[in-house]
């Protein structure tokens, strides 16, 4: 069987797609902040971690949370379900955040908490302690979004044994503009044929640009 | 397995600009540690391994003269240079073509050109070079290299995830060379931060070792030429084997309690390379020498069941070089398997870790076929991968 998505999740232009399905829209955007917390409000999440995170983080843990809100993890063997994300400013909405902490020596108060985040993985590892993801791991960038590129990184760890799912994606912020598209990406779609509210759509470059447009 | 050769490597580190040089300052028992009163990196003294920047700038020339490119050293950032200068060593006199189609240049750094937030630099250079993907570019654009590179950007493993990908790309026919770079230069922005985590070793780091107190950090930049093409007879290749990445899936900066998901990582790429444990003649360890990154590996080690195999790292020579440890730990670990020797690792005198592992105190000759290079980072995340002889 062809590798399939089985789920997506979209963010842009204030709206908030879940499988095909709007479920939140901010028609004027102020901040990203006061956008991603009206939809962690309606989505009822709980998550006390998830205040501590930057702007990267909690776009990618939130379009995590939605994607595989209706999952049954037990479905994949531990380890076996990879992260592979892209953006194209990798960290710098916090690299900056931290460079102003510095800017004055007789104002000097660099902190932990904001440089951990300056690594554009990070928002890897927040999505993998929330489930419980073991597999493999990747933070890509390219200047625009790569479909191309995504494709044959994921395609390859699922071809080859690597991983029998990924969930895979583009999580890009820097100050109030974002943009982000997350699939969950499986070599056999069998599993998911319980779910009624979306049919896969093979897993392929064109489907992966549709995505990211159409929405 | 179709076989992948590693052909070529460069290390620029505070020990020298080639491989061989910075082997002939491992065998010399060198650290390039030490403290730097410099008020641009750090308001007070700190102990960092750094690149030699006269000579950065006097090698950076030539290279200028070599490419036949105008005297314009001033429009290339630290890194740039470093990296520019590094791939330009690793691909000296090989069969190199720069249009080649099926060639990929695959760059690994952290933070890349982070130094352009600082104010002395946001007049000299375009806002758009602190993208990681238009530093790529700039290299790629040097050289001339047709492909858009591919870029990863994953904590202090990005190197070795870089050599995995390569070897993956390789294999599955896509390309015929792959040119993979790391880099990452010290700054303020991460001196700040690691000493604002108080994960700064105020002396030369000691990995391993009872006491070590953190890290050390450095600037470096390595290059490693991988190919499908099999090396002129007589020359001895060194195959890229089996790899595998996996995640702790437990905190953003502190590594696993348990080590099995680094082990599961070793185990993986074991198995992949068709060999088992007992095969592995060395490890290079990511070794950083922070109480609990050390402490984990050597239990990952130890649930590997490879305790006694020897083992080191090659951070108490160059410190920490981020996303450039990767690259420059695996050149250094070919250079290991082309001269059968395993190199002491610096800073280490007492065990310091609860497991038994066989950490190399005396540089010893002896026949080095099989290794495993591992990392681990920020963000949960390990490395492993596998080198054979051919």
């Amino acid at each position: 069987m062809d590798k399939q998505i089985t789920a997506y999740t979209y963010f842009g232009e204030g709206k908030v797609v879940v499988n095909k399905r709007l479920i939140f829209y901010q028609e004027k955007i102020a901040t990203f902040a006061e956008f991603i917390k009206s939809l962690y409000k309606q989505e009822q999440l709980s998550y006390p971690k998830f205040y501590k995170m930057d702007s990267l983080s909690k776009l990618g843990f939130i379009s995590a949370e939605l994607l595989l809100r209706n999952e049954n993890p037990g479905r994949f063997k531990p380890g076996s379900l990879a992260v592979v994300l892209a953006n194209s400013s990798s960290s710098l909405d916090t690299d900056l955040a931290h460079q102003e902490s510095i800017r004055n020596r007789s104002a000097y108060f660099p902190s932990p908490s904001v440089f951990v985040y300056t690594l554009a993985n990070i928002v890897i590892g927040e999505i993998c302690i929330r489930h419980g993801l073991k597999g493999e791991n990747a933070f890509l960038v390219s200047e625009k979004f790569n479909a191309g590129q995504l494709e044959e990184y994921v395609s390859d760890l699922l071809d080859n044994n690597h991983a029998e799912a990924c969930i895979c994606g583009w999580v890009e912020i820097l100050g109030n503009n974002f943009k982000a598209l997350m699939a969950l990406v499986e070599k056999d779609g069998s599993g998911a044929a319980l779910k009624t509210e979306f049919a896969p759509l093979p897993f392929t470059e064109a489907a992966m640009n549709d995505l990211m447009k159409v929405n | 397995m179709k076989p992948i050769y590693a052909i070529s490597e460069n290390i620029i580190s505070s020990l020298g600009f080639t491989a061989t040089e910075n082997t002939n300052g491992l065998l010399n028992g060198k650290t390039g540690i030490a403290v730097h009163h410099d008020n641009v990196l750090y308001p007070n003294p700190v102990v960092l391994s750094l690149i030699d920047t006269n000579k950065l700038e006097h090698s950076f020339k030539a290279v200028l003269d070599k490419y036949k490119k105008e005297h314009n050293a001033g429009s290339y950032t630290r890194l740039e240079k470093m990296l520019i200068l590094s791939i330009s060593d690793a691909i000296q006199g090989l069969p190199v073509r720069k249009d080649d189609k099926k060639l990929i240049l695959i760059l690994s750094t952290t933070k890349g050109n982070i130094d352009l937030l600082e104010d002395r630099y946001t007049a000299k250079f375009d806002h758009k070079r602190i993208y990681l993907w238009a530093l790529a570019s700039v290299i790629r654009d040097f050289f001339g290299f047709v492909n858009t590179p591919l870029i990863i950007s994953n904590a202090c493993i990005s190197g070795v995830i870089a050599l995995i990908k390569a070897s993956r790309l390789l294999r599955s026919g896509k390309f015929n060379y792959a040119i993979v770079a790391g880099g990452d230069i010290a700054t303020e922005f991460v001196i700040s931060g690691f000493q604002s985590f108080q994960a700064l070793s105020p002396e030369p780091c000691k990995p391993f070792d009872l006491n070590r107190k953190g890290l050390s950090l450095g600037e470096g930049c390595g290059t490693i030429v991988l190919t499908i093409n099999p090396p002129e007879t007589g020359t001895s290749g060194i195959l890229i084997d089996g790899g595998a990445v996996t995640n702790d899936a437990n905190h953003i900066s502190g590594p696993s309690r348990t080590g099995e998901e680094l082990s599961l990582a070793m185990n993986s790429a074991i198995n992949e390379s068709g060999i088992v444990n007992t095969d592995i003649d060395y490890i290079s360890a990511h070794g950083t020498a922070t109480p609990y990154n050390d402490e984990m590996e050597a239990k990952a080690i130890s649930l590997s069941r490879m305790n006694g195999v020897p083992v080191n790292s090659f951070k108490g020579y160059w410190g920490h070089t981020l996303g450039a440890a990767g690259i420059i730990e695996s050149a250094a670990l070919i250079r290991s398997m082309k001269s059968n020797c395993l190199f002491r690792s610096a800073g280490f005198e007492t065990p310091g870790v609860t497991e038994t592992i066989n950490v190399i105190t005396e540089t010893t000759y002896k026949p080095v076929n099989t290794c495993l290079k591992t990392a681990s980072g920020f963000g949960g995340c390990n490395a492993a991968l596998v080198f054979q002889k051919a």
